[in-house]
């Protein structure tokens, strides 16, 4: 289609008109996002009650708060993340400057997600416009009212050429991805993750995938059931399941498996009241799709509680389920719903032998008191993020890496790591034409004199204070008349 | 011999067993690197002879020494580097450890290219070690005598079960690829590259494409013209100019070139003598394909030194070519040969315009006394990497990245960058079970004062307003 062409054309003609290179039109660009949400925060609940039945609440934690955050650590570091940074010299280049200059990559493909349509969308969106890019972002159509919402206050806040927004679904981001970009991050399923990546290795496109998995959650015999129960049961029925980083399923030692069924079940109780479908607080799955997806998997498990479900108004209750085999169907996808198998283990070696045995997933989970055990969960797995003794918490650090690894993904955003992701690391060295009797070390004809000035050149290096500048002034002189009597020219 | 599946399947089976983890396992493997390379110096350079008739010169500076201080740079900073990273924390989080921890991604592939084919190859593979991966190399093929030494030495000196070299063509590379590996380092051209990111897409597996285009150096009037020309004589002519990171080509007016190019002639001749190919410092063409093409690229412009030939011996004189223009053959590809075009440009908006019509380079060059003008053209372009009054040395340290952006590649290395380009960054959160009060302010049912709470909480405050004080 000519109209993506346009799209993307435009984005580039804005990117290398260069008005996005100042530090000063970047920051006014995030304070217009900033403004953008205090002023439709209303609109924004508006949207994401009619795409998942959010609640108020939920909007602001889980897209608003976190957006204004990472706004404000961007406007405060911006400038220092943008500087040049210094580097270590050795002997040879110790008269020069020599620094990693980040550096806009150009136009970025954001792809959003569905499930936390303003946050996923928007933070990968500060993070590219931070870094001096221009941006083509694609919210997620199964999120319609959202993505609506995006399409039409974006271009009212932000510069209309460098920051575009297609709307559409699977043949406009086929589309899409037959354009030439500079990064593209995705925010979504496996499956589509490799399309995304096969789309982009024609361009030589790098990306960034925020994929899934499925999640595991390991509860240790001697833990406050009561307060792990509740840890667990936030991060489970929050946006009811449909969380990339929602613990997925339960490993518990079978000692305390009757008292966790129990405890979950209360605490359910105590956060959406005997039936979920009055309490406001509860959400809602995004489409009947999933929700004929999801029922799916409770195929072959016992449903210790919950199970009701009502598909026209995409209601699935909070769910546990116990009697699970490991190769059932609600074991061999991400649930992405309101779902919790619970397995038994003997012990933590099988916990970790279970794990392992699967995908590498996004997040891990781990409640033990005791720190050796904890620590050895962590060497013996990998994941994208691990939190010990609550769910999802690691996904609020700023200053922590957000990924995957394996089939959850590649590559990491939030804070400082969106701006890196964004940017290319430019290697610079800034020489000057003088000391061209060390530089004749090099040139040929080679003998083994150079050889051995070479060494001791480039092998050494070395990192001075301020008051190190004059002793490498007398350094390098020195260097100089000392190679100029010493090799035999 | 075991077929690519059995050595990968050995591989993830010793990746499993948990024994590269530990800092002990991992420096042995990089003292026996070392070893490895302080014994067989000879054998290497023999190699390197057959394969490129590579100068002994260029063989310790370029492949050994740089290889082994790659090696040296892992062994001292291994402990430092495989430390977990402690973050700051929000309000909430302030009695949580936080760290980022280092990790090994699994079982690494690492194909080589031809032109460097010790040290490109050997490079990442420290990186990939030192990380704690196992890993699979593939040398090139195309450098037959230095793959097969390496798939010699290599499983004399490491373990067997992590590390294994897996020699052959595009059969091969094409069969490995089908495996899963959980990240892909490539080094060489940009189509195969692509080829090579296809199939890291069918396994979800990250990777790093250090590729290569056509580096631009422009050389301004108020550059010392002698030294400019040594310098940008040395990086193109070395290894027969067969460097990814070698000047492609020059920018600069017609009065600039009118001392240039004398200078460049008096250059050549005092490294390689009258008669260059009886010099011992120049290499020869890697092989008959190369050197057809190269000869090709003779016709563009007009010869201003060298342009001689000898097929049987793959020789190409160093040669710098003058009055051309940007569509003659020799503009279209990466040159990868020792032909040096000058193009003609009026001034440095020209050569700025004329670069960024071009993909970005893997190395850009900018000869002046002027720094204005050098921080101009930084500022007005983009490039892999980006070196001023000289090419190649910011190769040469590794506190820098080394890696292209574009079509030139993508990721970095050398130093610490390898060892985080083959390390997973897991972000990691242990919370205590107790501060529950706090906690329970996120729970259902909500009320409105939960939010104000937990915004003032997990709120991260612009500088300059009111700090709160907890």
């Amino acid at each position: 289609m000519d109209q993506m062409k346009n799209t993307v054309g435009k984005a580039r003609a804005a990117f290398n008109s260069r008005k996005a290179c100042s530090l000063e039109f970047r920051k006014q660009q995030l304070q217009a996002l900033r403004r953008l949400l205090t002023e439709n925060e209303d609109r924004i609940a508006d949207a994401l009650h009619k795409d998942l039945n959010k609640n108020k609440l939920d909007t602001q934690v889980f897209e608003i708060i976190g957006l204004e955050g990472e706004i404000a650590l961007l406007l405060e570091k911006l400038t220092e993340w943008a500087a040049p940074r210094p580097v270590e010299r050795n002997l040879l280049t110790l008269m020069d400057e020599v620094y990693i200059q980040p550096e806009p990559l150009g136009v970025v493909l954001i792809i959003g997600a569905w499930n936390y349509p303003f946050v996923l969308s928007l933070q990968p969106l500060l993070g590219a416009i931070a870094a001096g890019n221009a941006v083509v972002l694609k919210p997620s159509e199964v999120s319609e009212n959202s993505a609506a919402l995006i399409k039409e206050l974006i271009p009212k806040y932000l510069d209309k050429d460098l920051y575009q927004v297609v709307c559409g679904g699977v043949a406009e981001t086929t589309e899409l991805l037959k354009e030439k970009f500079d990064h593209i991050m995705y925010t979504g399923n496996s499956t589509v993750g490799k399309i995304v990546m096969e789309a982009a290795a024609k361009h030589l496109t790098p990306v960034t995938l925020e994929l899934g998995g499925k999640s595991p959650c390991y509860i240790d015999k001697n833990v406050d059931i009561d307060t792990v129960c509740r840890r667990i049961a936030w991060g489970k029925f929050t946006n009811c399941g449909q969380t990339c980083i929602a613990p997925d399923y339960i490993l518990c030692d079978k000692s305390i498996h009757e008292k966790v069924i129990e405890r979950l079940k209360e605490t359910i109780k105590e956060f959406y009241g005997e039936d979920p479908k009055k309490s406001p607080d509860y959400c809602r799955i995004i489409n009947t799709h999933h929700v004929k997806r999801i029922l799916s998997l409770l195929e072959g498990s016992k449903v210790a509680y919950g199970g009701q479900y009502d598909e026209a108004s995409c209601y699935i209750a909070p769910t546990i389920l116990t009697d699970v085999s490991p190769t059932s169907k609600v074991m061999k996808e991400e649930i992405f719903g309101p779902l919790l198998p619970i397995l038994t283990v003997n012990n933590v070696d099988e916990a970790i032998q279970f794990i392992n045995q699967r995908d590498k997933p996004l997040a891990l989970y781990a409640f033990c008191h005791d720190k050796k055990v904890l620590k050895k969960i962590v060497a013996e797995t990998s994941s994208g993020g691990v939190t010990a003794n609550d769910t999802m918490i690691h996904f609020t650090i700023s200053t922590l890496p957000f990924g995957g690894v394996g089939n959850s993904g590649m590559g990491a955003y939030h804070g400082k790591f969106s701006f890196d992701t964004f940017s290319h690391h430019r290697a610079c060295l800034i020489k000057s034409l003088k000391m061209e009797t060390v530089n004749k070390v090099r040139y040929p004809p080679g003998s083994p004199e150079k050889v051995k000035w070479i060494k001791r050149l480039i092998t050494k290096q070395v990192n001075f204070g301020k008051l190190g500048l004059v002793f490498i002034g007398l350094l390098g002189a020195l260097l100089a008349v000392l190679m100029k009597v010493l090799l035999l020219h | 011999m075991s077929s690519t599946k059995e050595v990968a399947a050995r591989l993830r089976e010793a990746f499993n067993s948990g024994k590269t983890r530990t800092a002990e396992f991992r420096l042995k493997q990089l003292k026996a690197m070392l070893n490895l390379m302080k014994e067989n110096e000879g054998a290497l350079l023999e190699a390197l002879k057959k394969d490129l008739r590579k100068p002994n010169f260029e063989s310790i500076i370029s492949e050994v020494l740089f290889t082994k201080n790659e090696i040296v740079c892992a062994i001292n900073n291994l402990t430092e580097w495989m430390k977990p990273e402690y973050v700051e924390k929000t309000l909430v989080t302030k009695l949580d450890t936080c760290f980022i921890k280092k990790e090994p991604f699994g079982v690494a592939l690492i194909i080589g290219p031809w032109n460097y084919p010790i040290q490109l190859v050997l490079t990442p593979f420290i990186g990939a070690v030192a990380a704690g991966n196992c890993a699979i190399l593939k040398p090139s093929e195309v450098s037959p005598n230095s793959s097969q030494l390496l798939s010699e030495l290599l499983p004399k000196y490491l373990d067997k079960d992590c590390f294994a070299v897996v020699c052959g063509g595009v059969k091969e590379t094409t069969e490995l690829l089908e495996e899963k590996f959980d990240y892909i380092f490539f080094t060489g051209g940009t189509h195969v590259g692509k080829i090579i990111m296809t199939a890291a897409a069918k396994h979800l597996t990250p990777v790093s494409l250090e590729l290569g285009g056509k580096n631009p150096c422009y050389v301004d009037k108020s550059c010392d013209i002698n030294n400019t020309a040594h310098r940008i004589a040395w990086a193109r002519f070395l290894n027969m100019g067969q460097t990814c990171i070698a000047p492609d080509y020059v920018l600069c007016t017609k009065a600039v070139r009118e001392e240039l190019v004398p200078a460049l002639i008096n250059c050549l001749e005092e490294f390689y003598g009258k008669n260059p190919q009886e010099s011992e410092d120049l290499g020869r063409i890697i092989n008959e394909k190369h050197f057809n093409r190269l000869k090709a690229l003779l016709s563009s412009g007009k010869v201003a030194v060298g342009g001689q030939t000898d097929e049987k011996d793959k020789y190409i004189a160093p040669t710098v070519l003058v009055d051309v223009k940007e569509t003659d053959p020799v503009m279209q590809e990466e040159i990868f040969g020792p032909i040096l075009p000058i193009v003609d440009v009026e001034n440095i908006d020209e050569a700025i315009a004329f670069m960024n019509r071009h993909e970005k380079p893997l190395a850009l060059y900018v000869y002046s006394a002027d720094n204005k003008v050098v921080k101009d053209v930084l500022e007005r372009t983009s490039s892999g990497g980006f070196c001023s009054n000289d090419c190649i040395m910011q190769m040469t340290l590794f506190s820098l990245p080394f890696g292209g952006v574009g079509d030139s590649g993508m990721g970095m290395y050398h130093g610490r960058f390898s060892f985080d380009t083959f390390s997973h960054k897991r972000a990691c959160m242990l919370r205590s079970a107790g501060m529950e009060k706090i906690s329970a302010l996120r729970y259902p049912p909500y009320g409105s004062h939960n939010l104000s709470i937990i915004e003032w909480t997990t709120e991260i405050k612009e500088k300059g307003s009111v700090c709160c004080i907890m």
